[in-house]
């Protein structure tokens, strides 16, 4: 399991760049970055090196959550995702929200906010995923 | 009882305080007379001290509006002679649109003392310590509430509005058990608390006075729960004295108006009719003990209702329903009248919404738009779109029904709407 950070921001200029600054300025690593936005409001999501740091210093008042999701490491080729998808379904676990990305010639991550962390990670490692905590993300992503 | 009282007269009979109020009429018609504004009015409507027989008369006897105090600046309502004004009060207002008040030493006195009678009510004695976080200064805010509690015996810290962190180490320090501050900032400070790591509900506070400004159940809900001590509204005007007309009594059940001190009357504003106990209107207000400033049948432009039924706390005088708004207040959007309180009043209930929002109003393609900033209560976040989607959705439609205009919902991040240190700016109208 790993931390993402979820970020409440209004979907104007600077915005992005107000939290980016507050965490380059506390020595915080950005490993990934999702932003979604619906109108003049959006969510910023993340995994950062040392979330709770990261927390800390985009700090009070700003509405931030951290939630707990499951990284998944997977072959980079075509139907790998089915299969990590299929074998979620078979366990009866929503995926609310993926992203994913290549992380070498060979591999790829996905991110998943699944409606049970636990469980996924259970039906995965069976079905022979490898999942990631933090320290495995970070030496995976270098 | 008699321990709970400050005075017998907050527990007389009805007929008592009507004879009271009859020959306090009396006084007031001849001494307003000695203004040279009603000197005029009088006459013109043939009437005399003399003509006010019973206190029904009192409907014989013309309203006085705000514009008429403007027009009389300064001096046209002054009813004592002028080396007897101890003090002056004066709005903000510019030039053309200015208000001044007088006071003469009794008038002071009498304030003090209605005030003392407020405090006391809600639990205030000599040995509390009353941090005074009011603007001091032409509003009556902050001296009304000072003279009160001073003549109470209670310790004052005449802080003033502002400089939230030294108001908190005052709190600390000084062991402040009682607050006098404008409820919008009083959530303000909230933030300055946390940044401070200090617990308010750690402190000796027992009860605060929330003033200057209307605010709606929601709020006050919110601000005792975050404090943790009971807020009681205060209403006033500057024109009849300043705060301490009304004042709500442990009960948190209306607002007792002192009726030794003003008779109320409740009028439709399109009419000018009394309207029957219970319903609501404006409120009109007739000054009974005032030498320098007596004002007859004033319309305060406040709406209000009286509380039916006698309060439990044993205090005869009538109780004002919360204030629903100054008719100054109200705004037009497209046609429909709109009070701030009635979008206050949807967004409070709502625990996903934060302490704070602004109303603004422009213009586009010559039509009316209507948002409404909204801050996102940081704890209800729970880092899905989604959610704020539906909440967005959620709070639309409430204010649709409340107010008949479906206006823009704006969620923002918590801490970016502006904090006043007075009175909270809500409405932004940027039409020409």
């Amino acid at each position: 399991m790993i931390e993402q950070l979820a970020i409440f921001s209004e979907n104007k200029p600077g915005k992005l760049e107000r939290i980016t600054g507050a965490l380059s300025e506390a020595g915080i690593n950005i490993r990934a970055l999702h932003v979604a936005s619906l109108g003049d409001m959006g969510v910023i999501k993340m995994i950062v090196d040392r979330p709770d740091e990261a927390f800390k210093a985009l700090g009070a008042p700003a509405a931030i959550r951290k939630l707990p999701c499951v990284a998944v490491q997977v072959p980079d080729r075509p139907g790998a995702l089915h299969q990590a998808c299929t074998v979620l379904r078979r366990a009866d676990i929503n995926i609310e929200d993926a992203s994913g990305f290549a992380v070498s010639g060979s591999e790829a991550i996905l991110i998943l906010e699944v409606s049970d962390v636990e469980a996924a990670e259970d039906a995965l490692i069976q079905a022979g995923f490898k999942t990631l905590n933090e320290e495995d993300f970070g030496a995976a992503v270098g | 009882m008699s321990h709970k009282i400050y005075h017998p007269i907050e527990t007389a009979e009805t007929s008592t305080l009507k004879a009271l109020q009859f020959e306090r009429l009396r006084w007031t018609v001849q001494q307003a007379s000695q203004s040279t504004h009603y000197a005029r009015r009088l006459a013109e409507f043939d009437l005399s001290p003399d003509s006010i027989r019973g206190i029904d008369d009192l409907s014989r006897l013309p309203f006085t509006e705000k514009q008429d105090l403007r027009d009389g600046y300064p001096y046209g309502f002054l009813a004592a002679p002028k080396d007897e004004i101890v003090r002056m009060h004066h709005s903000s207002g510019t030039t053309g649109m200015a208000i001044a008040v007088f006071h003469t030493a009794r008038d002071v006195n009498r304030w003090a003392d209605l005030v003392a009678r407020c405090l006391h009510m809600i639990g205030m004695r000599k040995g509390d310590i009353f941090q005074n976080m009011m603007t001091y200064g032409l509003f009556t805010g902050g001296l009304g509430l000072h003279y009160g509690a001073e003549r109470l015996g209670a310790f004052v810290i005449p802080s003033g509005a502002g400089n939230s962190r030294r108001q908190i180490q005052f709190m600390q320090t000084f062991e402040t058990t009682a607050v006098h501050i404008i409820p919008s900032y009083a959530l303000a400070l909230r933030g300055t608390f946390e940044e401070m790591g200090i617990d308010p509900q750690t402190l000796s506070l027992r009860m605060a006075v929330g003033g200057a400004e209307p605010y709606s159940e929601g709020m006050r809900e919110r601000l005792q729960e975050s404090w943790g001590i009971p807020f009681y509204n205060c209403y006033g005007l500057s024109e009849m004295q300043g705060p301490g007309v009304a004042f709500e009594c442990p009960e948190q059940q209306g607002l007792h108006l002192w009726e030794d001190a003003y008779l109320a009357e409740i009028i439709d504003p399109e009419t000018g009719e009394s309207l029957p106990d219970g319903e609501e209107g404006e409120l009109v207000l007739t000054t009974l003990a005032r030498e320098a400033m007596p004002l007859i049948r004033y319309r305060t432009r406040d709406l209000t209702s009286f509380v039916l039924g006698p309060c439990p706390c044993g205090r005869t005088h009538r109780r004002l329903s919360r204030i629903q708004g100054r008719a100054d207040d109200m705004f037009i959007v497209r046609g429909v009248n709109i009070f701030p309180l009635q979008i206050e009043r949807v967004l409070m209930a709502m625990p996903e919404v934060g302490h704070n929002y602004v109303i603004v109003i422009d213009r586009e393609d010559y039509t009316d738009r209507l948002t409404i900033r909204v801050e996102l209560n940081t704890e209800a976040f729970k880092g899905e779109l989604s959610q704020l989607r539906a909440l967005q959705e959620r709070i639309t439609k409430a204010l649709r029904e409340e107010i008949l205009v479906r206006p823009h919902v704006e969620l923002v991040e918590p801490g970016t709407i502006p904090r006043q240190e007075g009175k909270a700016v809500r409405v932004i109208d940027e039409r020409d």
